[in-house]
């Protein structure tokens, strides 16, 4: 709340940093605006630049540094048969000091009351420390900004560099997040595989996580062999290729061949639908129709199908991949260049024949670029296999038994109540791990095959 | 050479016009299945997305009512334990449900043991005590009196009544006893049930009890977090976006940010959820459950969509109008912010939208932050726990009352229609403002 007005009253002081460095560059020049180098607007945003940035980047380092800086403060005044506990005892008094302060918990201890009274006091002159820093920092930048005001000032090219600045900054975004992606899964998964070797993570063909805090089991630590997870990630997503690519390749070989352009212009988005409909959707629709509808099927047919069968699973992760595999055949198909199906024509093929035996051939490197990448979407859902596939690790290829997936897995031990530091927890990153590199190797793989045959009729 | 003999000696058996004309028309039949397959797939793929929607509104479509009874209630200040107290802190504390038993009790004297008592309890929604507390604490002078009122149904006699629960008596494992469904009819029969609109779904967060649960609370989930998404992802994709298609040299850096922002639109999401459980939950020490959190995960996660979408919307805008700008005095950024983010600016927001609509249905990755907490209150700010739609949706499809599979239904109809509503807009936007030059 108190970091809301602070926010807030800087905002307005470079809204008044702005208006008076407008009004200022006007008034050196008496009402002229041609006589300056810069418009006044930039004048004013120059002003309210020197105002904002530095009081913003103060009140950020409060926000970043406030908590470490408590913590020792406070764990320093503690009364000397407090201070002298082990860290990993500290830390849970520091964490109940911080409950009393700060959620009204009623204290175990005279001396976690008053580390509570002291942990609030410093909160409170710290914040009050920073609040001042940046308002007067605020006020010193906009009466300096507007001292320096003058008819050469090069206002909009100071401005622009910033902004350049702002811009630089915001296009490394996305590759501070692959690093934080990268560097996060690594760091856990090197954590993990300091209780688990890498070779039986990769090639154990048990897993049982769930059994991790029980003493009696294998290493007393469960089993981590990824391998029936790989083998039902592959199970899924295998049945939702072999559902989504005949019937996407088909449909775009229609869309893009045979349909008439209303035929066209109504079907193309109602298919599209399927791909923006979430996959919390999809879940539920196997989970409550499809899974029950297969195994009443096969129960019929004198089949035991297991009630979180694979195949609902997939089947329904393959509806949902259709249009993904059916736009990029579309594309791919429709970029075929029209002189080659002119020239089969022209030797007296039949449509037909000129799609399976010209166009698709030509196409071929961007279907299979699509289909990889359909793949590599297969592989990373989650939600579908985490509402319609099952729990346990069987490792099977009968689409009619319950296998479980990575995004499975990594749900599952990430859900719930945890402690950060068991094997359980961070066996879901070293899974992320394992995930993201398969992905991005499918990816790769799927645009450097588009991109090498693209151009071979240009 | 004995081939062409045979082909010699058929060919004078047959004339060569008769093969053609055979082969002829085993092409033309092949061509005409080879049409039926691909419009059979396109149709069997619609038929798919019928089927689901059908399913979901289908199921859904009753959630938007809700059975009451009507009972007649006395407010008997015995029972309710508040004898002379009759001061508003004593009203909020009485005994509600004990009326309502009583009433019940009084209305079918034919329950005399106590498990018929205790189906017969069960018939009202253990929430129905609400609506009388504010009722007698509005007007302490219904004190004494007896009233017809009507009360919210369990969510058994709820199921029953839309016709989810078999109505026959006798069944085994029925969720409703014979003596419950006897009195149903006899309550039924005496016009004292009945549908009405459900405003609690509209208005309440989360319950266990199905006929209590509501979705406002994931509503508000769902809006502070798109809210969040939006004010990170919009203006640092628009900042990249001009910057990688306006002011970057082609170099290697370039490039590597390019593939870096194609590569993140292929990540799976739930690895985004394990980048926000590591760094903003576990490193910075943000709240759990928190919209905050799950507002910048899915910002990281629309983020290359929107900059893809905003390239080409820039990139579509012609370069006579920067040489013209350039040539009038403007510098590069004043061409950018005066002309070209202007131009394009109805592309960028058509894939922002696009963009949000995708961080709206987005489930996984806010599981790994801790949004599947049951959470009852209604958020207040992005700070506090809260679910968003479609974790509400996996939460009630887990479970197991007949009733939540109703509700579920519904919440999901809910969010399809925001989506549709995203991109109807998205759709107008683009049809309303596309230029070609």
């Amino acid at each position: 709340m108190q970091l809301l007005i602070l926010t807030v009253v800087l905002l307005a002081l470079t809204g008044i940093g702005f208006s008076t460095g407008r009004r200022r560059a006007l008034a050196v020049v008496e009402g002229n605006p041609r006589l300056l180098h810069s418009l006044p607007n930039h004048h004013g945003y120059l002003v309210a630049l020197w105002c904002g940035i530095p009081a913003l980047l103060v009140v950020v380092g409060w926000l970043a540094f406030e908590p470490s800086l408590l913590h020792a403060l406070v764990i320093s005044a503690l009364p000397p048969e407090l201070a002298e506990m082990s860290d990993e005892r500290l830390s849970l008094v520091y964490n109940e000091v911080r409950n009393v302060a700060l959620n009204g918990q009623t204290a175990g201890s005279d001396a976690v009351a008053e580390a509570a009274r002291h942990y609030l006091s410093l909160r409170q002159t710290l914040f009050g420390a920073t609040a001042v820093v940046a308002l007067v920092l605020a006020v010193a930048g906009l009466a300096w900004a507007r001292g320096h005001i003058h008819r050469d000032l090069r206002a909009r090219n100071r401005v622009e560099r910033v902004v350049t600045v702002f811009l630089v900054m915001a296009s490394t975004v996305a590759i501070f997040t692959t690093i934080g992606i990268v560097l996060s899964l690594l760091f856990e998964s090197l954590r993990f595989f300091h209780f688990v070797p890498v070779s039986e993570f990769l090639f154990g063909t048990a897993w049982s996580p769930q059994m991790a805090i029980r003493s009696d089991q294998v290493g007393s630590s469960g089993a981590f062999g990824a391998v029936p997870l790989f083998a039902g990630t592959m199970l899924i997503a295998g049945i939702a290729l072999v559902v989504a690519v005949p019937l996407g390749l088909l449909s775009a070989i229609y869309m893009s061949e045979y349909a008439l352009p209303r035929f066209r212009s109504v079907v193309k988005p109602m298919l599209e639908i399927l791909a923006g409909i979430p996959t919390v959707v999809y879940g539920f629709f196997a989970a409550l129709t499809v899974a029950p509808f297969i195994r009443d099927l096969g129960t019929s047919l004198g089949l035991t199908v297991a009630s979180e069968s694979a195949l609902a699973a997939g089947l329904v992760m393959g509806i949902m991949i259709i249009p993904f595999v059916s736009s990029l055949s579309d594309d791919v198909i429709s970029a075929v260049p029209q002189s080659l199906r002119e020239g089969a024509y022209g030797l007296g093929a039949t449509k037909s024949e000129t799609i399976k035996q010209v166009v698709i051939p030509a196409a071929l490197p961007g279907i299979v670029g699509g289909v990889l990448l359909a793949a590599s979407r297969a592989i990373g859902e989650t939600m579908i296999v985490v509402m319609a596939a099952g729990l346990a690790a069987n490792l099977t290829a009968n689409p009619l038994e319950a296998v479980t997936t990575v995004t499975t897995q990594i749900v599952t031990l990430l859900v719930g109540d945890q402690e950060f530091d068991s094997p359980k927890t961070l066996a879901a990153f070293a899974l992320g791990l394992a995930l993201f590199t398969i992905t991005l190797a499918l990816n790769a793989v799927a645009l450097h095959i588009v991109n090498k045959y693209r151009e071979k009729y240009d | 050479m004995t081939e062409t003999t045979q082909m010699a000696r058929l060919g004078a058996v047959r004339p060569t016009a008769e093969i053609v004309a055979a082969r002829l028309k085993r092409r033309h039949n092949a061509e005409r299945r080879f049409r039926a397959v691909g419009l059979g797939a396109v149709l069997l793929a619609l038929g798919f997305l019928g089927i689901l929607l059908f399913t979901i509104v289908g199921n859904g479509i009753t959630a938007f009512v809700q059975t009451y009874v009507r009972i007649d209630v006395t407010f008997d200040s015995a029972l309710l334990g508040i004898e002379g107290d009759t001061g508003p802190d004593a009203l909020a504390a009485a005994n509600y449900q004990a009326i309502i038993k009583q009433s019940l009790y009084r209305t079918f004297p034919e329950a005399k043991t106590r498990a018929e008592q205790r189906q017969l309890g069960a018939m009202v929604s253990s929430g129905a005590d609400i609506d009388l507390r504010k009722m007698l604490t509005a007007d302490p002078s219904l004190l004494g009196q007896t009233r017809s009122l009507w009360l919210l149904a369990d969510d058994d006699i709820d199921m029953a009544v839309k016709g989810h629960i078999p109505r026959q008596q006798g069944i085994a494992g029925n969720r409703l006893s014979d003596n419950e469904l006897r009195w149903l009819s006899e309550l039924e029969s005496r016009g004292a049930v009945e549908t009405r609109f459900n405003t609690l779904l509209w208005s309440s967060g989360d319950s266990r009890e199905p006929e209590l649960a509501g979705l406002w609370g994931a509503v508000v989930g769902s809006i502070f977090s798109l809210v969040i998404t939006l004010l990170v992802s919009f203006p640092l994709g628009v900042a990249t976006s001009v910057y990688l298609e306006e002011f970057a040299p082609k170099n290697r850096w370039t490039d590597l940010i390019e593939v870096n922002i194609n590569n993140l639109a292929a990540v799976p999401s739930v690895v985004f959820g394990l980048l926000g459980l590591a760094v903003f939950l576990n490193i910075l020490g943000m709240p759990r459950s928190a919209p905050l959190v799950g507002g910048l995960v899915l910002a990281l996660i629309c983020l290359p969509t929107i900059i893809i979408a905003a390239r080409a919307a820039m990139k579509a805008v012609p370069p006579s109008i920067r040489e013209a700008a350039a040539g009038l005095g403007a510098s590069k950024l004043q061409v950018v912010t005066d002309h070209v983010l202007p131009l394009s600016m109805p592309g960028i927001l058509t894939g922002t939208i696009l963009g949000m609509a995708h961080a709206l249905g987005e489930t996984a990755p806010l599981l790994m932050i801790g949004m599947v907490a049951f959470i009852v209150d209604i958020p207040a700010t992005p700070l506090d726990p809260a679910a968003v739609l479609p974790v509400q949706v996996y939460l009630w499809a887990d479970s197991p009352e007949r009733a939540f599979v109703e509700r579920t239904s519904a919440a999901i109809m809910v969010l399809l229609l925001f989506l549709a509503l995203m991109n109807l807009s998205a759709i107008l936007l683009r049809k309303k403002f596309e230029r070609r030059w």
